[in-house]
């Protein structure tokens, strides 16, 4: 029983299925597994124990009585940026501190309808915002790896309850790097899946044409359990694709033979850690020994990402983030005087510095006589990167490359330098920018600290990617490696 | 300005008229007006976290329609954007409205002055919007509510080019559009209700000259009655400005209709640097040519091309024509007596245009709920066509009709209201008015023409106004001259 939290989702699974343990059993000693771990993680806001027990139940009943979907039973965490219907949903935000939502997000639906309990919901920074954790409301997390180092971000929570065996699963976002940063950082599977591959519904907003849900978790199996239940259209999300989701699961095994595997020319340039750089070209010659062959590719436009992000994304997050304006859920200021009054104080008190930072830089790019030279121009340069990255497939199958530049730097390193802690999204914005998918895989360590092999495939190649990331994980052991304390 | 010169008026109109979908145009939550507030707003309307809008295809198909009626390029390709502001009635801080590309650029339409010429209106552009909710200012203590029923409901903002000359033009024209949206079914027309309402860009420069003067733009105009009355007095206001030495700010201005004028409500400096820019939760709409063709063959018979008809089939004046086909159920009735009374095409049209309009009017009912049937109406006219009854007494046989529902067979019959056409009856009156009234009778024949009405009066009035007026007329003329 003590050991039920080193095993994978797909032995869980089993387990469950063969009745060696129930989901109450499960869930009972991942929730005692959080009460104990995380003070000193922070990786949750809400845990959600009554509920977990009572759905862990429900799925026992239905486990006995044969009729088990694909999950059912299998503990799992949320980034706490979807909409779960009755449970508090706060996206590390102050604004939405008291926010009770009033309907589930799909994917939270979906996940749901195939059985999963959810644990808790889990921090990161406000509204996504961020690549260490640190912009909350509800404090910093901490890297399972060492306390004094932040666990990346913005799905800091999901990375360092999974990587800390608080959760075998949690879902993320990955707007310029999320899931996959964050997953590099803590020495765990993070997966990106192609923009309008997962429902946005339900997922609060930060920036809608690069937001993207995707996972966190142990191995690339267990990412393709659960994106095989999350993908699909959803007629409520316009920008979802309707085009049918493989079995992602049974294609994990393909061999690799043959396999093109482009490297990222542009992203082995200065600024890469050496241990990292040095790190990722084993894994690239491992892949060599397993049938691929490796080339060169350079996408001349993707140094031009971390800029064009950083209009882009504010510029819509300026506007997704007006409907937070006190009058019908959220934070309100104490008596206000006016209208504006009530705008600006609840406002001002209700988002963090790095979300207020981003608003005003967003409605400075779209204002009147700026709009062209900020935010036209940036969309412009989005299209040429997307066009480089389409050239790059014509020649190979996947891109790789390191996932961030250095491994996880300390709590507050970074935070009076917002340009510096943007940098650190310099090798996932791009995928994000293309609307590719994107999948991060512990390769090593550097100076005891996780460092994360990243993958990047065409649209719509998730089946691909899984099966290429896949093929590491059987070869090598770098994703079963436990922080020390969490074993 | 040293002598008084003459100047022209220059006016632009954007209509929004509220698509009659039955559901909103980006949420499932109903149209319908008068709920209690907030009950007909789901989590899109109100602009919850997490929540992302998805086009009414309705709403598209209509937009499309209108496109198609006032010959526009129906564009294959819109886009929607946001338009940023804070307002607590614009749950998201944002409205959805299509900027850059619309969905209908480059229409006309034909009005029709008083003087009769007809005049050519271009349409910029028509493009597809949602509608705010609305703020609620009274039974709040100081406070004010909001109310989002309304909030996401479709529009279609048709924006005219500046080539209105008058307030009676700019009235003309809304007219028209107001026609034809109700002919298109796309929307119902109703003022009161907010469902068609316009803004009005208004401008002067002297006489000739070939520059816009300043515009300013005046808002809150919901009836053909203000706009008119708005539009004069902002005309006048601009002048008079202009005249004594000043300049007009462009600005908006809202209609007072209690104090009939207009007011400055904010300057161009004050207004809003709306942010626009592709909505990044909507896909571009795309049309193509196969869904564009149709949507044209769903059009019906449009108000001019069926006037035409008119003034052609039926030997209508093109004013009587305008009229009948003001709606499209007003026509169809129209049609509907005509088909029962052929050759009676011009009778039919007075009778709809004069007591059945005024009847309708007097009630407040529209023609699809007329006391009195197109069946029924007919009914009549056929008893005035075969000369049955006197037009005159028709007029109380459509009077009993309408208070009680009869056939007007069946009130001639009971009140013997049937004419008189039988000559040896009518003269046999005419002989004994004759003979009742020597006195006029020989003034008559000493010359005094005049006396000719009193008879006829007096055989009216001895048959209760059956008799035929017109062998009335001939056997006077015959019996008096002796």
């Amino acid at each position: 029983m003590t050991e039920l939290h080193r095993l994978t989702l797909a032995e869980l699974n089993e387990g469950l299925r063969a009745r060696r343990f129930s989901s109450v059993e499960l869930t009972r000693h991942f929730l005692a597994r959080i009460e104990r771990f995380n003070p000193g993680l922070n990786a949750f806001i809400t845990v959600t124990g009554e509920r977990a027990l009572a759905a862990a139940q429900k799925a026992d009943a239905t486990l006995a009585a044969g009729e088990a979907q694909a999950l059912t039973g299998l503990p799992l965490v949320h980034k706490d940026i979807f909409c779960t219907d009755g449970v508090l949903t706060t996206c590390a935000s102050r604004m939405l501190s008291n926010f009770i939502a009033p309907y589930d997000a799909t994917v939270v639906e979906r996940l749901s309808q195939a059985g999963v309990v959810m644990l808790g919901k889990t921090n990161m920074d406000e509204f996504a915002m961020g690549s260490s954790n640190e912009n909350s409301w509800y404090g910093p997390v901490r890297n399972p790896w060492d306390p004094k180092k932040v666990p990346g971000g913005s799905s800091g929570g999901s990375a360092a309850a999974v990587a800390a065996r608080l959760a075998p699963a949690g879902t993320g976002t990955d707007t310029g790097g999320s899931i996959r940063q964050p997953a590099a950082l803590t020495g765990i599977t993070g997966f990106k899946p192609t923009y309008g591959r997962v429902s946005r519904y339900g997922m609060i907003a930060f920036a809608s044409s690069l937001d993207q849900a995707g996972v966190l978790t142990r191995t690339v199996r267990d990412a393709a359990m659960l994106l095989a239940q999350m993908a699909g259209f959803d007629p409520r999300d316009s920008t979802s694709v309707d085009t049918p989701v493989p079995d992602y699961v049974g294609g994990l095994e393909q061999p690799l033979a043959g396999l093109k595997v482009g490297l990222l020319k542009e992203f082995f340039e200065k600024g890469l850690d050496e241990e990292s750089g040095r790190l990722i070209r084993e894994a690239l010659r491992l892949y060599e020994k397993l049938g691929a062959r490796l080339i060169e590719v350079s996408l001349p436009n993707l140094p031009l990402s971390v800029p064009t992000y950083y209009v882009v994304a504010p510029a819509e997050c300026s506007s997704n983030l007006s409907r937070f304006d006190a009058t019908r859920f959220g934070y309100r200021c104490e008596n206000p005087q006016d209208l504006l009054d009530l705008y600006k104080r609840s406002r001002g008190e209700g988002f963090g510095d790095e979300v207020k930072r981003r608003i005003m830089t967003g409605t400075y790019v779209l204002s009147a006589g700026y709009y062209d030279a900020y935010y036209l121009r940036a969309q412009k340069v989005r299209r040429l990167i997307t066009d480089d990255f389409a050239r790059a497939f014509r020649e190979v199958d996947v891109l790789m490359g390191p996932t961030s530049p250095t491994p996880a730097f300390d709590i507050g390193a970074k935070v009076d330098d917002p340009v510096t802690m943007y940098l650190n999204d310099i090798y996932t914005i791009g995928a994000n920018l293309a609307g590719l998918p994107g999948v991060s895989l512990p390769c090593g360590q550097s100076g005891g600290l996780p460092v994360g092999l990243q993958i990047i495939g065409p649209h719509f190649a998730e089946a691909k990617l899984l099966n290429v990331a896949h093929w590491y994980q059987r070869e090598t052991q770098w994703h079963e490696q436990v922080p020390r304390g969490y074993e | 300005m040293n002598e008084r010169m003459t100047w022209e008026t220059v006016i632009g109109l954007e209509i929004h008229a509220q698509l009659a979908t039955r559901s909103k145009i980006f949420s499932s939550a109903p149209t319908a007006y008068g709920a209690a507030p907030n009950t007909q707003a789901n989590l899109v309307d109100l602009g919850y976290p997490g929540v992302l809008p998805v086009l009414n295809g309705e709403a598209v198909r209509m937009a499309v329609k209108f496109g198609l009626a006032v010959g526009a390029h129906v564009a294959q390709r819109s886009v929607f954007a946001r338009k940023n502001y804070f307002y607590p009635d614009l749950p998201k801080g944002y409205q959805i409205s299509q900027y850059e590309q619309p969905i209908v650029a480059q229409g006309r339409l034909e009005i029709v002055l008083d003087d009769g010429a007809r005049k050519t209106v271009g349409i910029t552009r028509a493009h597809l919007e949602e509608d705010a909710g609305k703020s609620l200012h009274e039974d709040f203590h100081g406070q004010s509510g909001i109310d989002l029923n309304r909030a996401g409901t479709p529009l279609l903002e048709i924006v005219s080019e500046p080539d209105l000359r008058s307030a009676k033009e700019a009235v003309a024209y809304l007219k028209k559009v107001h026609t034809l949206v109700r002919y298109l079914e796309i929307c119902d027309g109703n003022m009161q209700e907010g469902s068609f309402r316009c803004d009005a860009n208004v401008s002067v420069r002297p006489a000739g000259a070939e520059q816009l003067g300043t515009r300013c733009e005046i808002k809150n105009l919901n009836s053909f009655r203000f706009i008119e009355k708005a539009i004069n007095y902002e005309v006048a206001r601009q002048i008079e400005l202009i005249e004594g030495g000043g300049t007009v700010r462009q600005e908006t201005r809202l209609y007072d209709p209690d104090k009939g004028e207009t007011r400055a409500l904010r300057s161009k400096e004050e207004a809003n640097d709306y942010r626009y820019f592709p909505d990044p939760d909507l896909l571009p709409v795309v049309l193509d040519a196969a869904f564009i063709e149709s949507v044209r063959t769903t059009l019906p018979e449009l108000p001019d091309e069926k006037a035409a008809r008119y003034t052609e089939k039926f030997g209508l004046s093109l004013y009587d024509a305008g009229v009948l086909t003001a709606s499209r159920e007003l026509g169809d009735y129209y049609e509907a007596v005509v088909a029962r009374v052929p050759g009676h095409e011009k009778l039919a049209a007075n009778w709809v245009m004069g007591e059945l309009s005024a009847a309708l009017n007097k009630d407040g009912v529209e023609v699809t709920h007329s006391r009195i049937d197109a069946q029924r109406l007919a009914g009549l006219l056929a008893r005035i066509a075969d000369a049955t009854i006197s037009g005159k007494l028709a007029k109380e046989v459509f009077e009993q009709m309408w208070l009680e529902g009869q056939d007007a067979d069946a009130i001639i019959e009971a009140k013997g209201l049937r004419q008189i056409t039988d000559a040896s009856a009518i003269e046999k009156t005419i002989d004994e008015v004759m003979a009742a009234n020597p006195q006029q009778l020989a003034e008559y024949r000493s010359g005094k023409d005049k006396l000719f009405g009193f008879f006829v009066g007096q055989v009216m009035k001895v048959t209760a106004g059956k008799a035929n007026p017109a062998q009335v007329n001939d056997l006077l003329k015959r019996k008096l001259s002796g």
